[in-house]
């Protein structure tokens, strides 16, 4: 059976033809879309490798049948950067050293964009790490974790306030 | 993983003709079932995409002050609604305690139901497993078992129900709208799962093409607000399944409880509803003794099913936390790690 569905990755268009209703959103991006990016850890939705954002929030893509995601907007970690300048997520990471063996990462940084955008955490520290409990790091590199998603946040935030006086000053 | 037919019906009533078949089973957004099936666990022949049913994800006010939540609302969704989450904050409490965010934004209220257990046997189809395949035995029963069940379980079984969310629910009377073949019908949460008896495959009342479409809360439910907590104890601080769970809710009036709500998780096949407790707690002052007469109440017909008698104590001592945290109420905002003992939360008694 063939399932033609169109998916938006990175802002662009996909239109698929799937041969078959088991490929995950994982497996479609990886194997079909060829966006290695996104990592298959332990592919039950248990470690958070495969997170990207999908219609502005984070899933595990392991867990979600392509075929029942016809028509949604995905985000992944390729498609955060603008050209050569770093998402601050990324940046965050590499200043915070939030990373070891970096198979994890981009799971990671697509989950820690996630909670920011959700508005939860703050910055409290523990509601950070409770925030990112789903991505886990066989590095333990979860204190320079926790250090770059507060410190994205705090940079995020201050573009947000910086572009609401620009509006502010331009009206 | 099995190959299936994949269809999507856009009505209620394709979708329970679709799933009526042998062998049919409903997916949301299978946080749960695309896992069983991974493992061979789970074997249908055909999924009936619901994610694109009209009008079931939706958060509604009712007449009577209670809310109905529609069978596709994501935890998350209904976590983070300011209302519900101020007029039912244990409930908010237990779904954020539950899963990771990521997958607190794809699980659906209706899914989180039908949830299967996490009996490692259960899921290993190499053991023998009377809920997977009826007559073949419990592997569990001379296993690894020291998180099984210790109320209300059977030689057939001794399984738990994995759910967070249902404990509050059950003990604020919810109710599960059902739509079947027959039209449409509703049970108390209480009485939709099942104990294992001889039959542990059957889990709750659903037959073939039932489909929940939504769950209610009443409006009295709303008058224990003030005094409301889930606590869960489980092996790692996050991102775990319950040890064990207590759902507490009170109504306080002039230092009495007038009425008083307890249900356990991780100890039985179904949310466990602990009426004896309340009865206890009704007309009590709140109090230490109080508190521990109701755990010991709520327990009393508890009996280890393997290397699990530790659970008894241990749900007596997270009821007297849970209510002890209730009596002194309901947080301003939920804790950084939502349920856990180990926070330092005001009422939280560290040697209870």
């Amino acid at each position: 059976m063939n399932l033609p569905i169109s998916l938006t990755v990175n802002g662009v268009r996909r239109d698929i033809e799937l041969a078959d209703p088991r490929v995950t959103l994982l497996d479609l991006l990886r194997e079909h879309l060829q966006l290695t990016g996104t990592k298959k850890g332990c592919d039950r939705g248990q470690c958070g490798a495969c997170t990207v954002l999908v219609n502005g929030r984070r899933i595990n893509s392991c867990m979600a049948l392509a075929v029942s995601h016809d028509g949604a907007d995905v985000l992944t970690i390729e498609g955060v950067a603008r050209g050569d300048e770093l998402h601050p997520v990324q940046a965050a990471f590499i200043a915070h050293d939030g990373f070891q063996c970096g198979f994890c990462t981009p799971g990671q940084i697509m989950s820690a964009i996630g909670l920011i955008h959700e508005g939860q955490a703050g910055d409290d520290p523990e509601r950070v790490r409770e925030g990112m409990s789903g991505n886990l790091c066989r590095c333990g590199a979860y204190a320079g974790i926790t250090d770059a998603v507060l410190d994205a946040q705090k940079s995020l935030d201050a573009q947000k306030s910086l572009a609401q006086s620009d509006q502010r000053r331009s009206a | 993983m099995k190959n299936f037919d994949y269809v999507r019906p856009t009505t209620i009533s394709d979708a329970i003709a679709a799933a009526a078949e042998p062998g049919a089973a409903y997916l949301a957004a299978g946080t749960n079932l695309l896992d069983l099936m991974k493992g061979g666990v789970t074997r249908p022949n055909r999924l009936v995409d619901v994610t694109r049913l009209p009008g079931l994800d939706r958060i509604e006010p009712l007449a009577d002050g209670g809310v109905r939540i529609g069978a596709l609302v994501r935890n998350a969704d209904l976590a983070h609604d300011p209302d519900f989450a101020k007029s039912y904050p244990a409930v908010a409490e237990a779904l954020l305690s539950g899963a990771s965010a990521q997958l607190r934004n794809a699980a659906t209220a209706g899914g989180n139901l039908l949830q299967r257990t996490r009996c490692a046997y259960f899921h290993d189809v190499a053991s023998a497993c009377n809920k997977r395949e009826p007559g073949a035995g419990c592997d569990a029963r001379d296993g690894e078992n020291r998180l099984h069940a210790v109320l209300g379980w059977s030689e057939a079984c001794i399984a738990t129900h994995p759910s967070d969310f249902c404990v509050p629910l059950v003990a604020l009377d919810a109710v599960v709208e059902i739509e079947g073949r027959t039209g449409r019908r509703e049970v108390a949460l209480e009485a939709f799962h099942r104990l294992p008896g001889d039959t542990p495959e059957r889990e709750n009342l659903l037959e073939p093409g039932d489909l929940i479409v939504a769950l209610r809360l009443p409006g009295e439910a709303r008058r224990f607000s003030a005094h409301a907590r889930y606590l869960k104890v489980r092996e790692r601080t996050s991102y775990a399944f319950a040890v064990v769970s207590a759902a507490a809710a009170l109504r306080i009036e002039a230092g009495t409880i007038r009425e008083a709500r307890l249900a356990l998780g991780g100890v039985a096949a179904k949310p466990w509803r602990a009426r004896p407790a309340e009865e206890i707690l009704t007309g009590s002052r709140p109090s230490p003794a109080a508190f521990r007469a109701a755990a010991n109440a709520a327990l009393a017909d508890a009996k280890p099913s393997g290397d699990n008698r530790f659970k008894i104590e241990l749900a007596q001592r997270i009821i007297v936390r849970a209510l002890t945290s209730a009596a002194a109420g309901t947080p301003q905002r939920i804790a950084a790690l939502p349920a856990s003992p180990f926070s330092s939360l005001s009422g939280a008694l560290h040697d209870a």
